[in-house]
């Protein structure tokens, strides 16, 4: 029996349920300076001046800086895709020094032997601020005579991004039907369970970080360039991290400012954030408003798409800002044909928190467009929704298919993902209860929503980010260590903040090499140890680092082969391997293990000429393609006509990715993924107010769904390897959230057509949908 | 002024334990901090997302909304006391492990806090149950499937329940060729 495709439980479990864990708020060093920020209580204001004198004399402080005092030595903080030459890129200090620019900003920080005499310590730093217009609404921010976020800048806006394939003006003459609306992706708040936190201790002129992030090794290329503090010197280490979902792929401000500290104090120091300061101050994911234009032929096929966007950048531009909306411009023609396609997005800075990856990156805000489109257009045609998308998708033989965009779609089988959630939701019967319900005006109406999603993930192809002008490569590292003892070390590049790499890791290795899955440790999530790596986002982990472990893993076999040919003396061609042991071909009972081999590369004392001591190896694997994990998601919604509540009656969500090396693992990143997605739909919005303040500063004012505010998930599959990695797989991270929030919103929508209703701003709180339908009725 | 500290003790996890601190130290800071148990980890310092669940004389209380002084003299479980002395883990840990009732782990603690308490009380809970029970916790990974399943597998009343309502928890089909160890 293989590991991989097992439902292994999960090896990191056992320190997580005993309390034994090592989160980077854990850590207490000696000498531990404390710090902590002033924040901008203005959306928008001059810094006239900042004195934090009496805030030096309160007891245990250490140190006070404003942005100011720290401007010579603070740098700037990074921008990695600039998306056009001509982008409007804002300097970004740390702590602001002469203006801020949103609700939160630092201004200011104090340093102390303990954490509260540092928050103290803050109400006596004295800011004279000048308050200047918040810039809050991105059409009003492009008008001419718009106040501006950056005076210097003279605009605006940061930068149009433009795509276009096919002839969209003849897609468009003489089409029977066009379909025109606006979406609007509401701003959302990541919410990790764990807060930020980092440590620095400075170690004569090394500096090791700890740091609650998705990305190590980014952060240290980063670190390094902003603080001048050589690479060889930095050390990051992302110990046990409680979720990112996009929000800790970023290089914050507090990183770079505990970095300066300690190097500047000599001691280790650390912060940790609050909940309210991190709702204001990690970045935020969404906000886009989409204006888009579908025209079709009588029958339903798409003749062209036209999409206008407008995102929200807040600010500044922070690690991938500007990209974010990019990652959706392929992903709007979805898994439909079309023969024309156009795509603008202009990033408008506003003064609010940054915008930056969240859960699905673009993708979530692409599939919500063009899935409730279809349900738009079925509605148009008098169409079943699932009919006017049978008509319209690329069919299992088509694949690979080359889409509108110049995406290369390897694999895929809609026909298949679609009618088996079909017969789990039981589609039908459903129908039916909802023409009863109309037909005798329930107060309580029942909506289908469709969402045939598709997506692009396992960022990425190095060649096609340096085509986009993002500054890094997409590749992922690996190494595999056999040690003396026959036990083996797993090197990964890709880090796990909750997804379960340590045991999906040991699965593939242990098929890899044929050894016990316990004999194999999974080490990730530290420069010195994993010393290669571009970390993890983008549903990136499996299809492209599994991929380089593989690669690895082969190697060691490689070099293992000619090790026990020699031992053997046998020809290295007349080897088998199998179940971790090399035979001689015919003669079973002459070989030895891959584990056996590894003591002897350790001893050493008969090697073959030219093999140097030691098994191990490393690989890296950059893809050729991106991975496409595709599947059918259908909601059913109940929605009282009364009261505007929603309660989602049915969720069926048959994903395809391909082969799988852990049910488990896979079920749940799909169950969480889903959780985000629908509560996009109902719950979740970042509100400020006309003043440009937060008003969703804790977790009772940001609706992080409860257990008995989602419903039961019906989850399964279908398998459609991959084509483009020896593995088979595709990403599943984002997939449930990026499926999800349109078959919400769909089913939404699909309970209210009969009063007038072909639309609901998320989240679709009850009020909202009560006010749709008034509104609906009155038409 | 130096802030006045008092002597707080406490029995934590069935050992008397005692530190000093000031009269607004929480008690998840004491806990984490004072004496070293960074079991119970701190989600939002408002008392809404439950991670720093304990149990206070049995309880489940937020000791993230609760001041070290005020419980003085006072039995607190964390998560580090749920397992028996010889590391075999509580029927609910083993619960959340054999579920997959977590991800990144961080919520986990005061979801085993909460729902020890929960079966304590109430050994045969139905779903609805269940969800009141623990809706007191947020979870971020999870979509709160198998954290119920995991639940429910405890509960000495699921099975009728799940057969009276027709579903015991999340409906999961997997694909052939899953094997479950």
């Amino acid at each position: 029996m293989t590991e991989v495709g097992t439902a292994r439980k999960r090896s990191e479990d056992a320190r997580l349920i005993t309390g034994n864990t090592q989160w980077t708020d854990n850590i207490q060093l000696p000498g531990m300076l404390y710090v902590a920020f002033l924040r901008s209580p203005y959306a928008h204001a001059r810094i006239v001046n900042v004195d934090t004198s009496a805030a030096l004399d309160r007891p245990g402080v250490v140190a006070v800086f404003s942005g100011a005092d720290l401007a010579g030595e603070q740098g700037g903080l990074p921008c990695a895709w600039v998306v056009t030459p001509d982008m409007v890129l804002p300097d970004h200090p740390p702590i602001a020094v002469t203006e801020v620019r949103y609700s939160g900003e630092p201004v200011a920080c104090v340093v102390a032997r303990d954490r509260y005499a540092a928050a103290d310590a803050l109400e006596a730093i004295d800011v004279d601020y000048e308050p200047l217009p918040p810039v809050l609404d991105m059409q009003a921010a492009l008008a001419e005579g718009a106040d501006l976020v950056h005076s210097d800048k003279g605009t605006n806006k940061s930068y149009t991004w433009v795509f276009a394939n096919g002839d969209l003006d003849a897609a468009f003459l003489d089409a029977a039907v066009v379909i025109e609306r606006e979406y609007v992706q509401q701003r959302l708040i990541p919410s990790a369970m764990e807060p930020r936190s980092v440590v620095c201790q400075p170690f004569g002129d090394q500096m090791t970080v700890w740091s609650s992030t998705q990305i190590p090794h980014i952060l240290r290329v980063m670190l390094a360039s902003v603080t001048g503090v050589p690479e060889q010197n930095l050390r990051v280490i992302a110990p046990d991290v409680g979720g990112g979902f996009g929000s800790k792929l970023q290089v914050y401000g507090e990183e770079v400012i505990t970095l300066i500290l300690a190097r500047k104090l000599g001691k280790p120091v650390k912060w940790t954030e609050s909940r309210s300061e991190g709702n204001q101050t990690v970045h935020h994911g969404r906000d886009q408003i989409q204006r888009l234009r579908l025209a079709a032929d009588a029958d339903g096929r798409i003749r062209g798409l036209n999409v206008d966007l407008l995102a929200d950048m807040g600010a500044y531009l922070m690690l991938v800002t500007p990209g974010i909306p990019l990652l959706g411009a392929f992903m709007f023609p979805a898994i439909y044909k079309m023969d024309a396609y156009s795509f603008t997005c202009t990033g408008v800075f506003t003064t609010k928190m940054p915008t930056d990856a969240y859960r699905g990156a673009g993708r979530p805000e692409a599939t919500f467009a063009i899935e409730r489109l279809m349900d738009e257009l079925a509605h148009e045609l008098d169409l079943d929704p699932i009919e006017v998308r049978r008509r319209n998708w690329i069919k299992h033989d088509e694949f690979p298919y080359e889409t509108v965009c110049g995406l290369t779609y390897d694999s895929g089988n809609y026909e298949a993902a679609t009618e088996k959630a079909l017969q789990l939701f039981e589609y039908d019967k459903l129908r039916a209860e909802q023409a009863d319900r109309r037909e005798r005006h329930d107060t309580v109406q029942l909506g289908i929503g469709v969402s045939t999603f598709t997506e692009m993930c396992g960022l990425a192809p190095s060649r096609v980010l340096g085509s986009l002008f993002y500054g890094a490569g997409g590749w992922e590292h690996s190494a595999v260590r056999m040690l003396p003892t026959g036990k083996v070390e797993v090197l990964t590049g890709s880090s796990a903040h909750g997804q379960g790499h340590e045991t999906a890791w040991a699965q593939i290795a242990s098929d890899a090499l044929g050894v016990p899955f316990e004999d194999v440790r999974v080490l990730h999530g530290d420069t010195a140890i994993s010393h290669k790596g571009l970390d993890t986002y983008g549903s990136r982990s499996l299809v492209v680092g599994g991929v380089a472990l593989v690669g690895a893993c082969v190697k060691v076999v490689d070099k293992a082969r000619v090790v026990a040919a020699h031992l053997l003396e046998a020809d290295a061609s007349d080897l088998t391997f199998e179940n971790g042991r090399f035979s001689v071909r015919g003669v079973p009972e002459q070989g030895m293990s891959i584990q056996e081999i590894a003591g002897a590369t350790f001893a050493a004392h008969n090697l073959p000429d030219g093999i140097e001591p030691s098994l191990d190896s490393e690989a890296t694997f950059d893809p050729e393609n991106f991975s496409f994990p595709h599947g059918t998601h259908l909601c059913a919604a109940e929605v009282d006509t009364e009261t505007g509540f929603v309660k989602i009656r049915k969720y069926v969500a048959v994903d395809d990715i391909g082969k799988v090396v852990n049910p488990l693992i896979v079920e749940g990143q799909v169950h969480g993924g889903l959780a985000q997605g629908i509560s996009q739909a109902l719950y979740e919005e970042a509100v400020y107010d006309v003043d440009g303040n937060l008003q969703t500063t804790t977790l009772a004012d940001y609706l992080v769904p409860s257990a008995s505010d989602l419903p039961t998930f019906t989850t399964d599959r279908t398998e459609t390897p991959a084509t483009t990695n020896p593995l088979g797989v595709k990403g599943v991270g984002e997939a449930g959230t990026i499926a999800s929030t349109p078959a919400v919103v769909n089913a939404i929508v699909d309970a209210l057509r009969p009063f007038g209703v072909s639309d609901v701003r998320m989240p679709c709180t009850p009020e909202r949908v009560w006010r749709a339908l008034q509104e609906g009725v009155a038409q | 002024m130096n802030e006045r500290v008092y002597e707080i003790g406490l029995t934590v996890n069935g050992v008397p334990r005692s530190a000093t601190a000031p009269a607004r130290r929480l008690l998840s800071d004491f806990l984490r901090h004072d004496l070293g148990l960074t079991g119970t980890h701190v989600g939002c310092e408002h008392g809404v997302c439950g991670c720093c669940t304990v149990l206070l004389d049995g309880d489940p209380v937020r000791s993230c909304l609760t001041f070290a002084i005020t419980v003085e003299g006072r039995e607190v479980t964390t998560v580090e006391g749920l397992a028996d002395p010889d590391g075999t883990l509580s029927p609910v840990q083993q619960a959340f492990q054999d579920s997959h009732g977590l991800q990144c782990g961080f919520c986990t603690p005061g979801f085993l806090c909460t729902v020890t308490a929960l079966l304590r009380d109430n050994p045969a809970p139905t779903e609805a149950e269940v969800l009141e029970g623990i809706s007191g916790n947020l979870c971020r990974c999870t979509g709160y499937q198998n954290i119920i399943k995991a639940v429910l597998s405890l509960s000495r009343g699921v099975s009728r329940t799940a057969q009276e309502n027709g579903a015991g928890n999340a409906t999961t089909q997997r694909g052939s060729g899953d094997h479950v160890r």
